[in-house]
């Protein structure tokens, strides 16, 4: 016997926060880029040799897609269910007063996310793993190159910086509402949850956000 | 005061409702929400026409029966209150106030502003009970339970299922209900027994009854007329969890 609204939050509160997790790794390997002139590329190229010469990381990256697969599709069945149990619209909606603008978007933000990441994963997944990229001086696959080329130009940059904010609201909301899922009940522990939330995500938003910005007019 | 009211009619479940306009002159600002719809009413009467069906009972704030959407908010524009102990001193003369029932899938509307609510009683009926004997009123006090989890649970058992967390939730989920409930019972030796099954009968339930997904927008809180806390949702979180992980 499964309450099956609350085993569907379940999937989206395990997906969202390996997501979360593996965030943390992406922008570690992004920090990189910080790094002065050639050494940036270096170390950058290397690191990307790292994860993709690793099983460990093999594992992990698949797990990733179907997290980003299973937290897209359980957020379309939930969508879906919820405008059936909503019923008829209210011809006088103020009900949006009552709560914050984010817990109420995450699917909008959601959107902007994954079609960010369509383009992301075009861009430099695709070009990583199925093109043969030219190498740099130790030998690694120079996606270091390919990185500066993108953020050289400045509307890739606006995207970029849009999609991160958007990632920030979702985050802002996403990891909060992951731990009442997971039944954090406490007040004590609830205040932890939302403490951590809030550095997490302006960690990484912030950390996203600075990169292609400061490659974009130091390096490109 | 001078008010211009547009209400949902409904002729009955199945029959297709509209927003009507009415104007009522001379309210005073002292009368009660309710108090203001029956001289509404009473105007109708006079009038030979059919009256504005609505809910209530005590008028006290305790009972849960009354609930409308005024104004696009649950209860009206102040939080943490029922429709009856709203005044008409929240309003201003020329005001315009739309009035509609609590809307969801499982909140069928009866005849303009009542709904049908039995969705929680089945709820309830589903495990929102202790199964074993726990004998008179005073032999409660033989089992001791210290302060804090007794004003817990009572803070838990306050819920007057009004409906209210359901018509603000944008999915319309029945999770602040059905978690206070939960929450109560689990909190108190007596209900302790059958935590685990019952969590899991009152979610089958609110799930097999078409209310949402809970998005935690903590929406029903700001809105519950006793201020069910949020945190019951987590307690039921936990509960579910819980018994799903020790399931064998």
């Amino acid at each position: 016997m499964k309450s099956a609204t609350h085993q569907r939050k379940l999937w989206m509160a395990g997906t969202g926060l390996f997501l979360c997790f593996f965030l943390v790794i992406h922008l570690l390997g992004n920090i990189q880029l910080l790094l002065p002139g050639e050494e940036a590329k270096q170390q950058f190229n290397w690191y990307s040799h790292l994860l993709a010469g690793n099983i460990i990381i093999e594992v992990i990256a698949y797990v990733l897609y179907a997290s980003i697969i299973g937290h897209v599709v359980y957020a379309l069945v939930v969508t879906r269910k919820n405008k059936l149990a909503s019923g008829k619209k209210y011809k006088y909606d103020r009900r949006s007063s009552a709560s914050t603008w984010q817990s109420r978007n995450m699917g909008l933000l959601g959107t902007i996310i994954f079609a960010f990441l369509v383009i992301h994963f075009k861009d430099f997944w695709y070009q990583y793993k199925f093109t043969t990229l030219p190498l740099d001086e130790k030998g690694n696959k120079d996606l270091y190159t390919v990185v500066v080329a993108a953020y050289k130009e400045w509307w890739y940059v606006v995207m970029y910086e849009v999609a991160m904010i958007a990632l920030g609201f979702h985050l802002l909301h996403g990891f909060f509402s992951a731990g009442r899922t997971l039944g954090v009940y406490h007040p004590k522990y609830i205040r932890w949850v939302k403490v951590a939330g809030w550095a997490y995500t302006g960690i990484i938003t912030i950390g996203f956000m600075l990169i292609p910005v400061y490659v974009h007019f130091t390096k490109a | 005061m001078k008010l211009y009211l547009k209400i949902w009619r409904q002729e009955d479940r199945t029959s297709y409702g509209k927003l009507a306009d009415y104007t009522l002159d001379n309210v005073s600002e002292h009368m009660s929400f309710l108090e203001m719809l029956d001289m509404l009413n009473e105007a109708l009467v006079e009038k030979g026409e059919r009256v504005v069906e609505f809910d209530h009972d005590c008028r006290e704030g305790i009972c849960g029966q009354c609930g409308v959407m005024i104004n696009g908010r649950a209860h009206g524009p102040l939080s943490n209150t029922t429709t009856c102990q709203l005044h008409m001193r929240s309003f201003k003369d020329g005001d315009t106030i739309y009035i509609e029932p609590f809307r969801a899938t499982a909140f069928p509307i009866i005849r303009d502003l009542k709904i049908d609510r039995t969705s929680f009683d089945r709820i309830i009926a589903a495990g929102g009970f202790i199964s074993a004997s726990t004998g008179q009123a005073p032999e409660a006090n033989s089992i001791p339970i210290n302060h804090e989890t007794a004003e817990a649970a009572f803070d838990s058992a306050a819920c007057i299922g009004c409906g209210a967390c359901v018509a603000t939730c944008k999915n319309s989920s029945a999770a602040l209900f059905t978690s206070a409930k939960v929450a109560h019972l689990a909190l108190l030796p007596q209900g302790k027994e059958e935590a685990r099954t019952r969590v899991k009968s009152m979610m089958n339930q609110m799930d097999s009854e078409g209310f949402g997904h809970c998005t935690n927008t903590e929406a029903c809180e700001v809105e519950c007329p006793q201020e069910i806390s949020v945190l019951n949702i987590a307690r039921m979180n936990y509960e579910y969890n819980k018994s799903r992980i020790l399931e064998k």
